[in-house]
Order: structure tokens, then C-alpha cells, then sequence
């Protein structure tokens, strides 16, 4: 399994950012990841585009697609990563066609070799459930790669189990119903949601609708290990790309949004700092 | 058509190198956990896991063991509500022209004009059996978002429809049905607005009400169970249909034609004969504009799956699809709003790649000609999607191999009626200049129907 993944976690809430790479362009989407990275990523989940991202909101899907009209590829995307410069580990957040296909033979295998050989550290894959994960996580454990499991709060029981069984580096906590998508309110559903895998023995990230430093303290103050944030990062890019500001100016913004959501983590993490969250 | 199996005739064919896969991907599945050999699964978002263990509990409770008389209901409101069974009609024109005897199973007669009637019935009733209290569909031709609007009004359900644009702005007599029988319809308007794009939006919807909701897929595709419980709901017309040979002609059929977009018409209209092997089953595919693809576009102008597609996973199942080298879904196209799918069921893809049913393709031009064909000689007008299958008979008639391909005895399903089709098939005619066609210029140069 991958030790960076287990280092990001173990000093205090990580802040885990999602960006798709290559939107709006190649060049602009690395300054973008970078500026990520400066403003205090400890993990970085990279979207792969897929042209049907089903398990996305609007705003990540018009990421995708305009990422998508620029020409990213898998490969363009393992050479992406490459020519990434940033300290936090990278984790390829994609649909399994994309990783099924790859490569001579169909099946994860030559995906995730490749994945290993540019550097990435594990995957998130929206439209694998458990049980149709074996392929990919003996790919995985092969190349010493995390793969991570999305719990929704509709899991329970033997579907939880079988996902523990088979979850390496963290597990992502879906922090309500639905599709990603900031919204402005973070849901109460998180507690309950965390007390389920409370015996689980791998970090804890809580997704779905996070967008400021705020919500970012209260979802680690309810006991989250870390917060994932993508649609509010995404839409930053989005406003970027639509009101013509510059590559630079959009970094900037990102980085400051970035910044202000680890702070916010690190404030949830010291309880003396926050009223404690209503018990459910 | 409660039972479970599919026959496996055990023709596999070798598979060529691009179709090899690592070992532990293999064939060691069973239909027990939805697969169809190597197709089928649930690649789905997890919020939508449990929904499907529901769903393929209540499956197989209610549809397979008939609890609480679920199918005894089922089979009268198809009766009552749905004017089953539908017949099976010898076409004398057509029979004398093909020389041959020709049978038209009529769909088209089916309450709402086509075969999607039966299973959106199933579902419809089966999510009330379920507890449900909202239903949400997605559509293509605006055939099973119309059956699923009627028999959600029939049973009392809300129900929300996802529709592509370009689907909206063709398909207009079936958005205006499914207004009037109170159901939302929400245009998508994501990529080429198709069927795909509508497929994805109402997966995102399901996602959300996942809870209360109960989502009608429209064909044989998706995750499990809703390949084989569709397929059970459509097996009807297979089932009356081999009952109908036997008492009208005495004998099982030579051949049985059938057009494919997802596959429910095919899978339908095949289950009853999987078992008889002396039955030729052809899934008629819309060959489009060309079979080949324009990769750097991201576009194939067809939707023949099955033919010229590879192996895949989209929308919840691992299955023949269009797709670029790095797969990436393509964008298809047929003149038929209704097999324009960049997918196909999995049970279907399995059969086809056992050897037992055989994929053809007919272009958008042949499909337009039978169209007017059938319309003229049988005073039948066909759906475009069904001009297919009528197509492929035309082709296949005219072939010096044509004894062997058909035989005596055709079944042709025609999956549905064309009246939704007439503004697009008064365009497409004008625009080809078809001769078979009968003089529509005067509604063209009026602008169509509009
Ligand atoms: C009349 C008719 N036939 C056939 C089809 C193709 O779908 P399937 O292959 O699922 O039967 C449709 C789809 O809308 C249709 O409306």
C-alpha cells in the first residue's frame, strides 16, 4: 500500500482537492493542480475525464467535457502526471472503461502499471462497486496501489463489509445522497455516516457538497480524518475560464481557496477551538 | 417466462488477441449474480447499490416466484390495459413478393403503439408492489417514456421523464403524449442530446431519490437485475408468438427478425426460441449513414453495436459498445431516434457472441425504403426503428442465399407504430429522393408536418 498516502494522514486532517486534469487546458489545469499543492493539499485526487460521468454533478461534468475538447487522453493524462510538480501523492479518479480498456489487453492490469510507472499512488472509481472490484485490487496489490471505496450513507451491512474487506489508503465517506456538487450548506448526515466505519482501520475523508473553510472544521470536528473538495474548486476554474481571467489569476484564487480549507481542517481538529458537534 | 437460464448452445468462438482479457476477468459467472457469460455486472455509483439488491430482491420475489400474485396481475393488466395478445399476422403481399411466408408479430398494436408498453408496465407495477412512490424514465424515440408515462397514469405514480433535445425536437408527437398523460418531461441537453445523455441524467437523478424512486431503464441495459427482468416483462412476445407459430402454421419458424437498440424488442421477441436451435435469430441493427467511425470526431455514424462495437463498461454493464481506443463513449446515429444507443444489452452481446443470434446491419436509406414499403403493400405503418427489420428481410430476400439465411417461414416483430415518425420520414424521403416513396413533396415544401 502506499506509504505517502499513509504519512499525508497521519499528522492531522488531510485536505484532499479534486481537480480534472486538462481542463480547461493541459498547460493551464497543471498550474492549477500546482497551486493546489502550494496552498496545502496532502492528497490530490486528479480526474481522468470519462465522456459519461455518471456519478457527477453539472459543475464536474462540464469540467470533464471541456477538459475532454482539449484533448485529454489516458495517456495525455500519465504524461500530465509526470509533468506534475508537487509534493502531495496523486490519486486517478476515474470510470472503469477508461481503466478496463487501456493498454493490449482488456482488464485493469496494464492501467495500473503504468499508473505505477508515472507515480500515482491509487485510484477512486465512481462506477466500481466492491463487487465487481477483484480484477482491479489484485492490479493494485500487485503494483503496490491504493484503490479507495466511496461509502454513500445508503451503505450498510454485507455491502459494508465487502468494501472494508477490499478498501486500501482511505475511504470516502459520501457525505449525502446525490452527485458531486458544492452546495451551501454541509449535511448533518456526516456523524452518523463516520460512526458507521468508526472500526474501520483506514483514514476517514468526508466528500460531497464541501466548499468552505467553515464547512471544512465542522465535517473534521464531526470526526473526519480529512475533507474532499472538488466542485468549489472546479467552479473556481469555471469562472476563470468563462470571465477570461488569467492562467495566473485563477492559480492565485485557487491556492487562497485552498489555504482556507486546510485551515478550516486543522481548526476542526482541535476541539477546544469548536463546539463540540450535537450528538445524533 | 419466469425462468432464469438463457440457453448456451456452448458455440463460443475462439476469441481473436484484441478480445483476450487477463485471467480473472474470465467467464467463471454466472447469470446468479447477473452476468450473461462475460457480460452484464453493476458498475454503478454505490449510493445506487442498494437500490439494486431491492430491486433484484423484489425481482425475484414478485416476477419469479409471483408473490402476492404480482404476475397474474401483471398478464391481466397487459390483457385489459395493454390489448395483449397481439397478433400474429401473415403478410400476403409481402409473402408473395419475397416469396416466402412472412408473419408480422404486431407490436404496433400494443397500447401506446409499441413493444415497450409490456415492460414498462412491469415496472411500473412492480415499483408499487415495492413501496415506491415516484417514477423516472429515460427515453429515445419517446416510445418508453410515453408507455412509461401511461402506465404510471394507469397505476397512479408520478412520473418524471428524461429526453435528449435532439430526441425532443424529433420525436415530438411522443413529448407531447407523455405531457398529456401528466408526465414532467426534462430535455437534456449534454452532448448530441440522445439517448445515451438521457440514459447518464436520470442515472444522476436515481442517485438522488434513489430512496423513494424507482428508475423504468427502457431496454435490456443497465445494471443487473434490469437486463433479465426486462427481458422477462418483454418475453411475452416471444412466448405468444412460438404458441402462435405452432397453432397457426403448425411448425416453429425458419427465422426471426427483430430490430435492436438496446435490445429489449430482440431479447423479447428471441427468449421463447433461444432453446430451438432450428430457429435463425437476426437482431437487426441500424447501420446509420456508413459503418465506419470517425475517431478524431468521437462520432460513429452508425448505432450497430453489436457488429462493429467493442467490449466495454457503460451504464452499469460490461457490453458491446462504441467506443474510441481509449474508450471513450462515441456519439452514434440512426434515423431511428430509437436504436440510436451507443450501447446494447448484455444477454443480447452474450448471444451474439455465442454464435446463436446473428447481428445485421441496415442503413438509415434501406430502413426509409421498407418503411414506405410496409406502409404502401400492408397498409402497416411501421415505427422507423421496426423499417429495420423490414429492411433486412428486403436484403436478405434478394440474396442468392436467401433459402438459407430466412427459410420458408419469417416472423418479422414489428416493434412499434410510425406515426410518431412522420415528420422525420417526410424529411429524410424529401432530402434522398427515395422513388419507392409515394410523392410527399407537398407536405416537404410546406415544411412537414409542422
Ligand atoms: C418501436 C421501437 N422499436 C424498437 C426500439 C428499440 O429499442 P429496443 O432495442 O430496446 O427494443 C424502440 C426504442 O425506442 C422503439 O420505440
Amino acid at each position: 500500500m502506499s506509504d505517502r498516502i499513509d504519512a499525508a494522514f497521519a499528522d492531522g486532517p488531510a485536505f484532499v482537492p479534486y481537480l480534472a486534469a486538462g481542463d480547461p487546458t493541459y498547460e493551464a489545469s497543471l498550474e492549477y493542480v500546482e497551486a493546489l499543492d502550494r496552498g496545502g493539499a496532502d492528497v490530490i485526487e486528479l480526474g481522468l475525464p470519462f465522456s459519461e460521468p455518471i456519478a457527477e454533478g453539472p459543475t464536474i461534468q462540464e469540467a470533464v467535457i471541456r477538459a475532454l475538447e482539449g484533448g485529454m487522453t489516458p495517456e495525455r493524462f500519465f504524461e500530465f502526471v509526470e509533468d506534475l510538480e508537487v509534493e502531495a501523492p496523486l490519486v486517478c479518479m476515474t470510470y472503469y472503461n477508461l481503466i478496463y480498456q487501456f493498454g493490449e489487453e482488456r482488464g485493469p492490469r496494464s492501467f495500473v502499471e503504468r499508473a505505477a510507472e508515472v507515480g500515482l499512488e491509487g485510484f477512486v472509481v465512481p462506477d466500481l462497486p466492491a463487487e465487481e472490484a477483484d480484477p482491479l485490487r489484485e492490479a493494485c496489490d500487485e503494483f503496490g496501489l491504493d484503490l479507495i471505496f466511496i461509502v454513500a450513507p445508503t451503505t450498510h451491512g454485507e455491502r459494508l463489509e465487502r468494501m472494508r474487506e477490499r478498501v486500501s489508503g482511505y475511504v470516502y465517506v459520501q457525505a449525502r445522497l446525490g452527485t458531486t456538487g458544492a452546495r451551501e450548506d454541509v449535511s448533518d448526515q456526516t456523524g452518523t455516516s463516520l460512526e458507521r466505519l468508526a472500526n474501520w482501520d483506514v483514514p476517514k475523508a468526508v466528500g460531497f457538497g464541501i466548499k468552505t473553510g467553515e464547512h471544512a472544521e465542522r465535517i473534521v470536528a464531526a470526526g473526519a480524518d480529512g475533507i474532499i473538495v472538488g466542485s468549489a474548486l472546479v467552479d473556481i476554474v469555471a469562472e476563470g475560464h468563462e470571465t477570461g481571467k488569467s492562467t495566473a489569476e485563477t492559480a492565485a484564487r485557487l491556492e487562497v481557496r485552498a489555504r482556507e480549507l486546510a485551515e478550516g481542517a486543522t481548526r476542526g481538529a482541535n476541539p477546544e477551538n469548536v463546539p463540540q458537534p450535537e450528538q445524533p | 417466462m419466469t425462468e432464469l437460464e438463457t440457453s448456451d448452445d456452448g458455440t463460443e468462438r475462439t476469441p481473436s488477441a484484441h478480445e483476450t482479457e487477463t485471467e480473472h476477468e474470465g467467464d467463471d459467472r454466472s447469470l446468479e449474480d447477473g452476468s450473461f457469460g462475460r457480460f452484464g455486472g453493476q458498475y454503478v455509483p454505490e449510493a445506487l447499490m442498494p437500490a439494486l439488491e431491492e430491486l433484484e430482491d423484489a425481482y425475484r420475489r414478485y416476477v419469479l416466484e409471483n408473490e402476492d400474485g404480482f404476475m397474474d396481475e401483471f398478464r391481466q393488466r397487459l390483457r385489459d390495459f395493454g390489448g395483449r395478445p397481439t397478433p400474429l399476422q401473415r403478410a400476403d403481399r409481402l409473402s408473395e413478393r419475397y416469396d416466402r411466408d412472412v408473419y408480422l408479430k404486431r407490436e404496433d398494436l400494443v397500447h401506446g403503439g409499441a413493444h415497450k408498453l409490456n415492460n414498462a408496465l412491469g415496472q411500473v407495477l412492480l415499483a408499487k408492489y415495492m413501496g415506491k412512490e415516484r417514477i423516472i424514465a429515460e427515453t429515445g424515440a419517446g416510445q418508453h417514456g410515453t408507455a412509461t408515462a401511461m402506465a404510471a397514469a394507469h397505476l397512479d405514480m408520478p412520473c418524471e421523464i428524461y429526453m435528449g433535445r435532439t430526441d425532443v425536437n424529433r420525436q415530438r408527437p411522443n413529448v407531447f403524449r407523455m405531457r398529456i398523460n401528466g408526465a414532467e418531461v426534462n430535455p437534456v441537453d449534454a452532448g448530441r442530446g440522445t439517448l445515451k445523455e438521457a440514459i447518464s441524467e436520470t442515472m444522476r437523478d436515481w442517485s438522488q431519490t434513489v430512496e423513494d424512486t424507482h428508475y423504468v431503464i427502457g431496454s435490456v441495459v443497465g445494471p443487473h437485475p434490469f437486463p433479465a427482468m426486462v427481458r422477462d416483462f418483454q418475453s411475452v412476445i416471444s412466448e405468444e408468438a412460438r404458441e402462435q407459430c405452432l397453432e397457426q402454421i403448425g411448425s416453429l419458424p425458419d427465422s426471426v427478425l427483430a430490430c435492436a437498440g438496446g435490445g429489449s424488442n430482440t431479447m423479447g421477441a428471441f427468449h421463447h426460441f433461444t432453446a430451438d436451435e432450428s430457429v435463425s435469430l437476426y437482431a437487426v441493427e441500424a447501420g446509420g449513414s456508413s459503418l465506419e467511425v470517425d475517431e478524431d470526431a468521437g462520432v460513429a455514424p452508425n448505432s450497430a453495436t453489436l457488429s462493429t462495437g467493442t467490449e466495454g463498461v457503460l451504464h452499469g454493464a460490461r457490453t458491446h459498445l462504441l467506443q474510441d481506443s481509449h474508450g471513450q463513449i462515441m456519439e452514434s446515429h440512426s434515423v431511428s431516434a430509437g436504436l440510436d444507443y451507443a450501447g446494447v444489452g448484455p444477454e443480447l452481446a452474450h448471444l451474439v457472441k455465442t454464435g446463436r443470434v446473428t447481428p445485421v446491419t441496415v442503413d438509415d436509406t434501406a430502413a426509409l425504403e421498407a418503411f414506405h414499403c410496409l406502409s404502401t403493400e400492408e397498409g402497416i405503418i411501421p415505427a422507423l426503428e421496426t423499417a429495420h427489420a423490414f429492411g433486412f428481410l428486403h436484403e436478405a430476400a434478394g440474396r442468392d442465399d436467401a433459402d438459407e439465411v430466412l427459410g420458408d417461414s419469417v416472423v418479422v416483430t414489428v416493434s412499434g407504430r410510425g406515426d410518431k415518425d412522420l415528420e422525420t420520414v417526410i424529411e429524410e424521403t424529401e432530402k434522398r429522393g427515395l422513388e419507392a416513396a409515394p410523392d410527399l413533396s407537398v407536405f416537404a415544401s410546406e415544411g412537414g408536418l409542422r
